[in-house]
């Protein structure tokens, strides 16, 4: 077997993973049952350069428009909910939530593009290929719906315009919510394109996490129950699609345990077992009902830049593209049918 | 195989052009990255340093369409007869691999699928290109991309990579880089013709005994339905920087917009759910 003689290191393979026997991956045909197991990291690759280009997304640009724009997506629900259930505290908190939140995250994505002037480009064209298309309509019809609905609220003039912007901020909210693991998903980038079953559900507990936070943070302890609700739910779905996906991920999902990501997962998950904690037992305490919102915005946040980073770093290595891809040749065939 | 171009509703499009990068005989001279930085004026992005045998540029990247890579390989070489007819002896040595990559101009391209405001586009010719005056700069098109070759110019914000000469193509020439090419190891044509040529020479180098010979991106049934811009090989994909197994990302997409359907309606049920659980607590 080949292998390299001078390297920057100074002698060959004094650097795990640099020059590697692209054989051992191979080798592990026919244990796809054994996912969980970490395959040993040996792979070759030239001079240990990432195979795909990094995303030149920003922090905290772009994990701040996913954390923004899922809260302001369930926020319509909440408040849509609240109105119709004669909640008006919890329906006004949630609908000036929502529109401050979708403000920021689009001020976000405007300032992350190379080109920003041009960001009207978005509605050139009507393309269901790409997920960032799709998004840029669905905020086109959700921006105005939810700046109407928040006037509405806030001001209490025009109540019917008021009521229909509402239902309408509350039926695009969740796809507002929902889209953005899309967008992430369809990218070549391992730790997010091989979630893309899960990530989805993990956005939308993310976002409900967010968006009972926020209801616990600024609705009166006597309307809060609602949002109560919406935030333990979220917080226990989000931990549960977290745990599917990274279980069935194999060794891609390390990035979600380890490096920075690791860490904002981590602080996710202390931030959301507190939260919850402190919204089932002290919601009609206002200081506890509001720590404890703050609390779960800050767990709903972490996650996104958590998934961000295991994003960023899992395309930086080339291990992860390389080892799954030979894993995959060796199951069965090239680029044998995965969808699903 | 079905054609890109007329896939994408040209009534009448030339047949599919590409390239057809034979590393057997490249001589890793880099005319070919000279030829494409000056036709196409792509500005200098540094010249530094890498360490990486006498690559120092790295890879390909929005300033770098055209990347000539270099890996030296200590192993023993095969006993044989030398041009003159003299008996070689078997010996260690070095295998110089040199290799001139360039955007594959996937039949299934995932920077052009996931384009949102329709910048990159299909020519006429097969291929793929972004129009400049279009591209916002979301930088989507980056992370889509399974082989990392288009990017983002820094201080233009756009994204940037090979045209296949679009604008010499239509002239009836060559692409700047296969015209340099003092060896023919970059080979230019109508992809059809260039498949039937990769085979005969695969199956002479086979012949002469260079097992480790194989094609790279010329089956239509792989992940991104064939390149066309593909590869001959002497070693592993991923010796050479390339993904192994590359998939277009959006071959997923359908699962994807599911799975994102079944989500949202998800967060509607929870929030129906938790004004119905607040409404029988207040009855109850």
């Amino acid at each position: 077997m080949s292998s390299s003689g001078v390297t920057r290191q100074g002698q060959q393979g004094t650097r795990p993973g640099w020059q590697a026997r692209p054989e051992r991956a191979a080798r592990r045909r026919g244990r796809r049952g054994e996912q969980a197991m970490v395959p040993p990291a040996e792979f070759t690759s030239y001079y240990g350069k990432p195979v795909i280009n990094s995303p030149v997304w920003h922090s905290p640009d772009i994990p701040g428009y996913f954390f923004l724009g899922g809260l302001a997506g369930a926020s319509s629900l909440l408040g849509a909910g609240a109105q119709a259930m004669g909640r008006p505290a919890l329906a006004r908190a949630a609908k000036a939530g929502a529109l401050g939140a979708i403000s920021l995250s689009m001020a976000g994505l405007v300032h992350d593009l190379g080109r920003p002037a041009r960001f009207v480009n978005m509605l050139r064209v009507v393309k269901v290929t790409s997920p960032m298309n799709v998004g840029s309509w669905i905020l086109a019809g959700y921006v105005p719906a939810t700046g109407v609905a928040a006037a509405a609220a806030l001001t209490g003039r025009v109540p019917r315009l008021g009521a229909t912007a509402s239902a309408a901020a509350a039926l695009l909210g969740p796809a507002v919510a929902a889209y953005t693991a899309v967008l992430v998903s369809d990218t070549a980038v391992p730790a997010w394109h091989e979630g893309h079953r899960e990530l989805p559900f993990i956005f939308t507990s993310s976002a409900a996490m967010a968006a009972g936070g926020l209801g616990l943070l600024a609705a009166p302890a006597g309307q809060n129950a609602p949002a109560r609700n919406l935030a333990l739910l979220g917080a226990a779905a989000e931990a549960a699609a977290f745990e599917l996906m990274t279980r069935r991920m194999g060794m891609v999902a390390e990035p979600y345990s380890a490096g920075r990501s690791g860490a904002y997962l981590r602080a996710s998950r202390v931030l959301s077992a507190a939260g919850a904690a402190g919204a089932l037992l002290g919601r009609r305490h206002r200081a506890v009902a509001a720590l404890s919102g703050a609390a779960l915005l800050g767990a709903s946040a972490a996650t996104r830049w958590g998934v961000f980073h295991a994003g960023l770093a899992s395309a930086a290595d080339p291990k992860y593209t390389v080892v799954p891809q030979r894993q995959r040749r060796a199951d069965g065939g090239p680029a044998s049918a995965e969808a699903g | 195989m079905t054609d890109p171009a007329a896939a994408s509703g040209y009534r009448d499009p030339s047949p599919r052009m590409g390239f057809f990068t034979d590393t057997s005989v490249c001589i890793g001279c880099k005319a070919c990255e000279v030829a494409c930085k000056t036709w196409n004026a792509v500005p200098d992005d540094g010249l530094v340093l890498t360490g990486m045998s006498y690559d120092n540029t790295a890879g390909l990247s929005a300033d770098t369409w055209r990347h000539v890579a270099f890996i030296e390989q200590r192993r023993p070489v095969a006993a044989g007869t030398a041009p003159d007819g003299e008996a070689a002896e078997a010996a260690d040595g070095v295998r110089w691999l040199m290799a001139s990559d360039v955007c594959k101009h996937c039949t299934h391209a995932a920077c052009l699928d996931v384009c949102p405001t329709g910048a990159l586009f299909r020519t006429e010719f097969g291929t793929v290109v972004v129009q400049e005056d279009i591209c916002n700069g979301c930088g989507y098109c980056i992370p889509a991309c399974p082989y990392g070759v288009i990017d983002q110019r820094k201080g233009d914000g756009r994204a940037w990579k090979c045209t296949l000469c679009y604008d010499r193509l239509g002239a009836g020439m060559t692409p700047a880089c296969a015209q340099a090419c003092p060896t023919e190891s970059i080979q230019f044509g109508p992809l059809d013709e260039l498949r039937e040529r990769a085979a005969a020479r695969l199956d002479q180098l086979h012949g002469e005994g260079t097992a480790e010979a194989r094609l790279y991106g010329e089956d239509p049934g792989d992940g991104v339905g064939g390149d066309g811009a593909f590869f001959l090989l002497l070693d592993e994909p991923e010796v050479y920087g390339l993904p192994p197994d590359p998939v277009v990302t959006t071959r997923d997409l359908p699962s994807m917009w599911r799975h994102a359907a079944a989500a949202a309606t998800g967060l509607m049920a929870a929030a129906a759910a938790a004004f119905a659980a607040e409404w029988l607590g207040r009855r109850g």
